[in-house]
């Protein structure tokens, strides 16, 4: 049996400790907002945070992730409230949305580590996460306002 | 068995009690009902006792912003705003006809005005049923956010009291439409409804669909494109915990067809891991011998063939001017794959006659159609016992208007009692196809003393993918397809001749965002800066000294002439380039400004988009799809292409077929015009003039000109 605490609710899951996370969450849990897009760490749709840090959760196995803390974007508003959310929503960065989930969680962790980024620091924190439709721009711009309504400058440069 | 489907439509659209229906019939006329029974056309709007609006969105959202930018059309004249109203995603029900559709940037331009009709009618009935109610005249009385008001008394009735009167009155045959200062929503900075749910996890995509019950399958397929299955061996497979059952299932695409090995288990991983326990045999007919390599060589051969005349003006061979005044040049671009974030899937349930159906596609209406090319043909189910559930769609680009994914997912299903979600791996996503294919041109035109383009020629050298889709097609006619905008530039040449030299292929090709123009504009535009410096003329000076007409590519020119200071000098090193691009999906022109350094390499300082709309209904995300549309044509330059060795594709995931990351893009400036004429489409007219642009630039920079896509940003 594998433990997982996935948004503070604790589960235990029948499941092969070899499993990567994602599809734990996704097929087991049935929480969907954590996405699949290459399996092999590439895209970052799947990124989720394993004790605060940003991991690719495609390539994580459970086993891992046994009796650990994990947020998924569900985990991180249900309402919308997190800065990062308000952030997405007023510059209205998605298109197809898909890759959203995994930019937000990356740019949680970011935002942890350096609450005033520049748009250098969020190249390097964001490069391993893939959009198809371009919304980079509107990423970037995000971020740097979610930094503001964090008390931060979000000095855009 | 219609009437089941349309009970079940009409019982999902509603809550309960009396509603008032409002739409168009198939013929485009305005209709509604106030009784259930007789819904029998499209209603784009339901209003209900209780107050509810729902409005319907036809078009699937791939990301585009349809789910906004559709009832807002219908919104704006009914006179409510979009926070309160309900929009719901239709599924392909035959009440909403076969445009259940969102490709060729369409949506927008072929509604801008039906879809307006459909909220002003309502509105007006809905005053005509307040005047009367109230017993005094209409122009009394005015309609805002949900609600008729009578204006001297400052009376109110919302609209949910309303709909048994204003059901008694003959809709108008031509509603008074609003005038375009007084809009509110359209034009206008909006929200799109379904943002909120793409930030916290609560879209549901097709990938995310759960049924009860449900089981996961992956799908083996050869990895010599065209090979048929002779056998396979799954015994081992079996033996594997979780592992469900195995068994073959068909997929089609276009003309193809494919039978492949669907491994079904209690998760995807464990079938996905599966897989490498098959045995399977192929009979490869020496499609294991087909390299894009010798292909291109091929295809360079072939350009040497006279091309079947798309279109003739005046007559290229009665030019005669001398040898010097002639340019020829020869382009090339790769096959490429669609890579739309989310992976191809498709849930489906089948019982008995029935099939139930949960994905994301481009193509609702022709998933459940009764027409020819409709799906119901393809999985051997009548259109009415096909139900889908049409959801948010993880990217279309062209590749989810291929409905191949469905019906083997449909096929898979037929082997088990419970649902079956298939999920294609990145792997399956990159080298199964359709793809873009590649074109290849030939062009030349010639230079009169004076310094005017008096004669042009553009040949296109490619597959074709009309041959691809449609076994009837004629491989005797021109690919219309593959030879897309080439004649439809405005520019005023009066000798031209452009034709097209099919090759024959064995692998299924798809429409790729902005189809064939995500090509072909690169030769073309490219080549009219070629002529440009033959002239010795500026490159933006030629372009609009052959636009002498007013035309709305002149208007785009002349936009991008002001805004990136054309006219004003760059240091040395640094270089502007300019393209514009006009096609079935509407207009676009770029101005992309370049700095070539000692080291070679070559930056990006901005690039300067101009579209042409006519009409705008949401600016911003307009300026969205502007942006991902040069950001997705850089990636097309600058990442390799799909390349075939021995049958095979030789990339396999986002780590050898790479797609364009943050840190790559450049600075992207979108000026909208909107100033009337004809509506036109918004995503993917920012994609063809880029390349051209980027590129023109490159050379305005350095003198080295880039004819061969993709290409490092590296002199």
């Amino acid at each position: 049996m594998i433990s997982l605490t996935v948004n503070q609710k604790t589960y235990q899951l029948d499941v092969d400790p070899e499993m990567p996370l994602l599809w734990a969450l996704r097929e087991v849990i049935g929480l969907t907002g954590t996405k699949f897009g290459c399996g092999v760490a590439q895209c970052g749709a799947c990124v989720v945070h394993l004790n605060g840090e940003a991991i690719r959760s495609c390539v994580t196995k459970c086993d891992r992730a046994n009796h650990q803390n994990i947020t998924t974007i569900e985990g991180l508003s249900m309402d919308n409230s997190h800065p990062l959310q308000l952030a997405w929503n007023e510059e209205n960065v998605p298109q197809c949305g898909y890759c959203h989930s995994g930019q937000i969680m990356s740019a949680a962790v970011l935002l942890r580590e350096n609450p005033n980024p520049t748009d250098r620091d969020i190249d390097d924190a964001m490069a391993g996460n893939i959009c198809r439709c371009g919304t980079y721009p509107r990423i970037r711009k995000a971020i740097h306002l979610a930094a503001k309504l964090n008390g931060g400058k979000g000095n855009e440069k | 068995m219609e009437e089941i489907s349309r009970r079940h439509f009409i019982a999902s659209a509603t809550t309960a009690g009396l509603a008032l229906w409002l739409g168009l019939t198939s013929e485009g006329n305005l209709y509604k009902a106030i009784d259930s029974a007789s819904v029998n056309f499209s209603p784009f709007i339901l209003i209900e006792a209780n107050g509810q609006i729902t409005l319907f969105n036809t078009k699937p959202e791939i990301g585009q912003g349809t789910f906004q930018s559709f009832p807002a059309l219908i919104a704006e004249e009914l006179e409510v705003s979009l926070d309160q109203v309900i929009i719901k995603q239709t599924n392909g029900e035959y009440q909403f006809g076969n445009a259940q559709r969102s490709g060729g940037s369409a949506s927008i331009r072929n509604s801008y005005l039906p879809m307006r009709k459909v909220g002003a009618a309502a509105r007006e009935v809905l005053i005509k049923a307040a005047a009367k109610t109230w017993n005094v005249i209409e122009s009394e009385c005015f309609a805002q956010k949900g609600s008729i008001t009578h204006a001297p008394t400052q009376r109110k009735l919302s609209y949910g009291s309303l709909i048994e009167e204003a059901a008694k009155f003959d809709l108008p045959e031509n509603p008074k439409l609003k005038d375009p200062k007084d809009f509110k929503i359209l034009g206008k900075m909006s929200k799109r409804p379904d943002i909120p749910l793409k930030t916290n996890g609560s879209a549901e995509f097709g990938i995310d669909a759960i049924v009860p019950g449900m089981l996961y399958a992956v799908v083996y397929r050869s990895p010599v494109i065209g090979a048929t299955l002779v056998s396979y061996d799954a015994t081992e497979v079996l033996k594997i915990p979780g592992v469900v059952k195995v068994g073959t299932a068909e997929r089609i695409v276009g003309v193809y067809r494919y039978t492949g090995v669907a491994i079904i288990a209690t998760s995807y991983w464990i079938a996905n891991q599966a897989k490498e326990k098959l045995v399977t045999h192929w009979d490869n007919h020496g499609f294991d011998k087909f390299n894009t390599r010798d292909y291109e060589a091929h295809l360079r051969t072939l350009a040497n063939q006279t091309g079947i005349v798309e279109k003739a003006v005046g007559n290229v061979d009665d030019v005669n001017l001398p040898p010097e005044s002639y340019l020829e040049a020869f382009y090339e671009t790769p096959i490429i794959a669609h890579h739309a974030l989310e992976p191809l899937n498709c849930t489906a349930q089948v019982n008995g006659d029935r099939v139930e159906i949960w994905t994301s596609t481009q193509v609702s209406s022709a998933v459940t159609g009764k027409g020819a090319g409709d799906m119901h043909g393809q999985i051997g189910f009548t259109p009415e016992n096909i139900t889908l559930h049409s959801l948010f769609v993880g990217g279309g680009f062209g590749r989810r208007l291929s409905m191949d994914y469905i019906v083997e997912a449909v096929n898979v299903a037929k082997l088990v009692e419970q649902p079956v979600k298939v999920i294609w791996s990145r792997e399956d996503c990159t080298q199964q196809g359709p793809f873009r294919p590649m074109t290849f041109s030939k062009l030349k035109g010639g230079i009169s003393a004076q310094g005017a383009l008096i004669s042009f020629e553009h040949k296109v050298i490619s597959p074709s993918l009309q041959q691809s889709r449609d076994s009837t097609f004629d491989p005797s006619k021109v690919d219309l397809a593959m030879m897309e905008g080439i004649s439809e530039q405005a520019y005023e040449i009066p000798n031209m001749r452009n034709s097209y030299v099919r090759a024959d292929l064995h692998i299924p090709i798809s429409p790729w965002r902005s189809v064939t123009s995500s090509t072909v504009s690169f030769a073309q535009e490219s080549f009219i800066d070629e002529l440009a410096y033959q002239a010795k003329k500026d490159p933006m000076d030629f372009r609009l000294e052959h636009l002498k007409k007013t035309s709305d590519a002149k208007k785009v020119l002349l936009k991008l002439k002001e805004l990136s200071n054309w006219e004003t000098k760059l240091p040395k090193g640094s270089g502007r380039g300019v393209a514009v691009w006009e096609f079935f999906a509407g207009l676009g022109g770029q101005v992309v400004e370049v700095t070539c350094h000692k080291d070679k390499t070559i930056t990006i300082n901005r690039v300067i988009a101009v579209i042409d709309l006519g009409e705008v209904v949401n600016p911003d995300n307009v300026r969205n799809q502007m942006e991902g549309s040069v950001i997705m044509g850089l990636g097309a330059v600058m990442k390799g292409g799909i390349n075939f060795v021995n049958g095979k594709v030789a990339e396999h995931n986002f780590y050898d077929s790479p797609l364009l990351r943050i840190n790559e893009i450049p600075k992207i400036e979108v000026h909208i015009l909107t100033d009337g004429g004809k509506v036109k489409g918004v995503g993917e007219p920012g994609l063809p003039p880029f390349a051209p642009a980027l590129a023109n630039a490159i050379f305005a920079a350095s003198g080295k000109r880039f004819r061969k896509l993709p290409f490092e940003l590296r002199l």
